[in-house]
């Protein structure tokens, strides 16, 4: 008998992208790709057919956490954090590897999960807790305490449609706080509402943890997470990358973005490891030289790398790779042969001057490589810094750009009339 | 989300052949009933007319075919009995199943806020579809009743089988509906060739006539329409007269064929429904 609340073991999801279509270059093959192109698209939504393109949203996890843990999930977006939740919570399957959960399970995606504008309060609490697992006599039992929790006797009766939406999430909330799992699983629902709400969400996570139940909390606010958790874990593309104490683990999350980073391991843990020749150091700066993980659109950005080791020849180049939240490569830059700058064996610190940066407001991360153009790599690291751009408005309109919609960088234009 | 379960739960990669899970069904009926019970709520709430909607819709085909087909077409001649009375019998069962297979099948796409949040077993949310439009034909029952009283025909102890009838609707509504539910969310086309079918349906199906017309040799072609006996037997309750049994077997076997097909194919692709809705 272990007292292990959730055993995971090699867990690993993966999901299929939609297939990039290939340009028709004749009529006859518009015509033919026009009269194939509904089977093709059958046998895509079938989850068959050739050409698509599949990614590991998480790949090899494996943890446990015993009773009364309450562990802090964080990282990047795009890491795999809400893909592990929606495995732990039954919502999605696991393609490989297996979760093992012992205990009352509830899962907190979000607040107000089933709410319906047309019911009145009281209806929706009675829905919402079904929906969140409650039995009926259960709900019941508790109504009274979820309507003054919520502070909402004088609406209860009222549709929901003509609830503010303070007084909607109030409720929602309140709902949810009166489950009483052995493990709870819970999305950044803290992440909304305003400061008294926020608190009471902290008040409820302490309550839970000191009555010793499980809890999962994923998390972007790095204080709730030391404030709360007795462990944590750091994920990134994927992997639990650290395992730790809550403060430990919040500083090397936040080292990813803030600060330059070390790499402590030498080329040990690079893909591409073939030499003694390593990038050891890497640092993003602002124009006034100040070391920083935020920028704002139109800024420069500086780039410092440090290697270390004999290298193994002259006349080498150093490059970059930005990626985008989905992993999706945005842009390339390199010494040479992009800009005919040759690094000889001697020097060890390089400067890569970026910018105006053109990029919409989003996290964005960059790999590094070290190479003799065109030939093997000496080094290759892989997302060794990330950095966010905050604010996106090289137009001075006061609307910001996200690369959530809108792509991930914004091009020079005008616009004017035409004759 | 779990209702308890005290043992250890595995989740891994769903094996090639699903079952549906009783006992999580079971533990889920409250759920159940809290859908059923949101469906209805709602539908009344956002409509102008509320239940008399349940009415207006059986009632008024009912006249357009009376007179469409009864008058002009000369059909009233084959039917014993007033031809009205006839199709508004048949057009009782087949609102309520073609209302619900249509709910059931749009039922989880409008769903998929719930479905990408929030585990329950899926099926939960077509077959309370289904269930909430019972409630639509207990309404229109009790105008069948009084347009009997109208013509004077009184209930014979066949009625007694009416329950039964009624079953083997529900079960070809959760059949078709379910089917269709799990199609909808992969392949969105099926939307589009769902009323189209249901048209064709309500013609193969003895709504609008009776099984008289149907040539004797092609009876049992044609009961392969679980819907064709269970209107048959339907309207055999309720007015008295001579239940068709070789329709109505054929046709039951049928339905169950379907109910076990729909079942089947929606337990198999349930889990996937969260990556592809």
């Amino acid at each position: 008998m272990s007292s292990d609340a959730i055993v995971i073991e090699k867990l690993g999801k993966q999901y299929t992208i939609g297939t990039a279509t290939i340009g028709d270059a004749t009529l006859g093959e518009s015509i033919t790709s026009w009269v194939a192109g509904p089977w093709r698209r059958f046998r895509q939504l079938a989850g068959r057919g050739e050409g698509r393109t599949t990614f590991w949203a998480l790949k090899d996890v494996s943890f446990r956490v015993g009773v009364g843990e309450v562990i802090g999930i964080v990282g990047p977006n795009g890491a795999g954090k809400s893909t592990l939740l929606k495995v732990l919570s039954r919502i999605t399957p696991p393609t490989e590897g297996y979760v093992d959960l012992t205990g009352r399970v509830s899962s907190l995606l979000e607040v107000g999960t089933g709410f319906h504008p047309e019911l009145t309060g009281r209806e929706n609490v009675f829905l919402n807790g079904a929906i969140l697992g409650m039995f009926r006599a259960e709900i019941v039992r508790k109504f009274d305490a979820i309507v003054a929790f919520a502070e909402l006797e004088r609406f209860i009766d009222t549709p929901v449609k003509h609830y503010s939406s303070g007084m909607y999430v109030r409720l929602a909330f309140s709902v949810a706080a009166h489950l009483e799992p052995e493990i709870l699983i819970i999305d950044e629902v803290l992440s909304v509402g305003d400061l008294h709400f926020r608190n009471r969400c902290l008040g409820r996570m302490q309550d839970l943890r000191d009555e010793g139940r499980t809890v999962l909390f994923v998390s972007h606010d790095l204080t709730s997470v030391r404030q709360l958790c007795t462990r944590a874990l750091l994920l990134n593309s994927g992997h639990i990358v650290a395992d730790g104490t809550p403060g430990d683990i919040t500083r090397q999350y936040e080292r990813m973005y803030q600060e330059g980073v070390e790499n402590t391991t030498g080329a040990a843990d690079r893909r591409h490891p073939p030499s003694d020749y390593h990038i050891r150091r890497v640092e993003l700066r602002n124009a006034a030289g100040e070391v920083r993980g935020q920028f704002d659109a139109g800024e420069v950005m500086e780039i410092h790398l440090w290697a270390s080791g004999p290298a193994p020849e002259n006349s080498f180049t150093a490059e970059f790779k930005l990626f985008n939240e989905d992993d999706q490569i945005v842009s390339f830059g390199s010494a040479n042969p992009v800009r005919s700058t040759y690094y000889r064996a001697e020097h060890q610190h390089f400067v890569c001057r970026l910018g105006p940066l053109p990029l919409t407001e989003g996290r964005y991360a960059l790999s590094f490589t070290v190479r003799v153009w065109n030939k093997e790599r000496w080094d290759y690291w892989d997302r060794a810094i990330g950095f966010s751009i905050d604010r996106c408005d090289l137009f001075n309109t006061g609307h910001g750009v996200a690369n959530d919609h809108n792509g991930d960088f914004v091009i020079q234009q005008e616009w004017l009339v035409g004759d | 989300m779990a209702y308890p379960l005290r043992r250890t739960l595995r989740l891994e990669a769903p094996g090639s052949w699903q079952m549906l899970n009783l006992a999580e069904l079971w533990a889920y009926r409250e759920l159940l009933f809290f859908f059923v019970w949101r469906d209805v709520k709602v539908r009344y709430k956002q409509t102008v007319l509320g239940a008399a909607w349940a009415v207006i819709q059986p009632l008024m085909t009912t006249f357009v075919f009376t007179i469409l087909f009864g008058r002009f077409g000369g059909m009233s001649k084959q039917v014993e009995g007033p031809y009205a009375l006839h199709v508004f019998v048949g057009m009782l069962p087949w609102t309520f199943f073609s209302n619900a297979v249509a709910s059931a099948a749009n039922s989880l796409v409008g769903s998929s806020h719930l479905i990408s949040k929030v585990y329950f077993p899926r099926i939960l949310i077509p077959i309370a579809a289904i269930a909430a439009g019972l409630v639509d034909f207990a309404i229109s029952f009790v105008v069948l009743l009084l347009m009997m009283a109208w013509y004077g025909v009184a209930p014979t102890p066949a009625i007694l089988a009416l329950p039964l009838y009624l079953l083997g609707t529900i079960v070809c509504a959760a059949g078709a509906g379910v089917l269709f539910a799990a199609l909808i969310v992969t392949y969105r086309d099926v939307r589009y060739v769902m009323p189209f079918v249901m048209q064709l349906w309500l013609f193969a199906t003895p709504v609008l006539y009776t099984l008289d017309i149907i040539p004797a040799k092609w009876r049992a072609l044609y009961a392969l329409n679980p819907m064709a006996g269970t209107i048959a037997g339907f309207r055999a309750s309720v007015l008295g007269s001579p239940f068709p049994t070789g329709v109505i077997l054929i046709s039951s076997v049928a339905a169950l064929v379907m109910f076990a097909t729909g079942v089947r194919y929606f337990v198999q692709v349930e889990r996937r429904f969260a990556d592809v809705i």
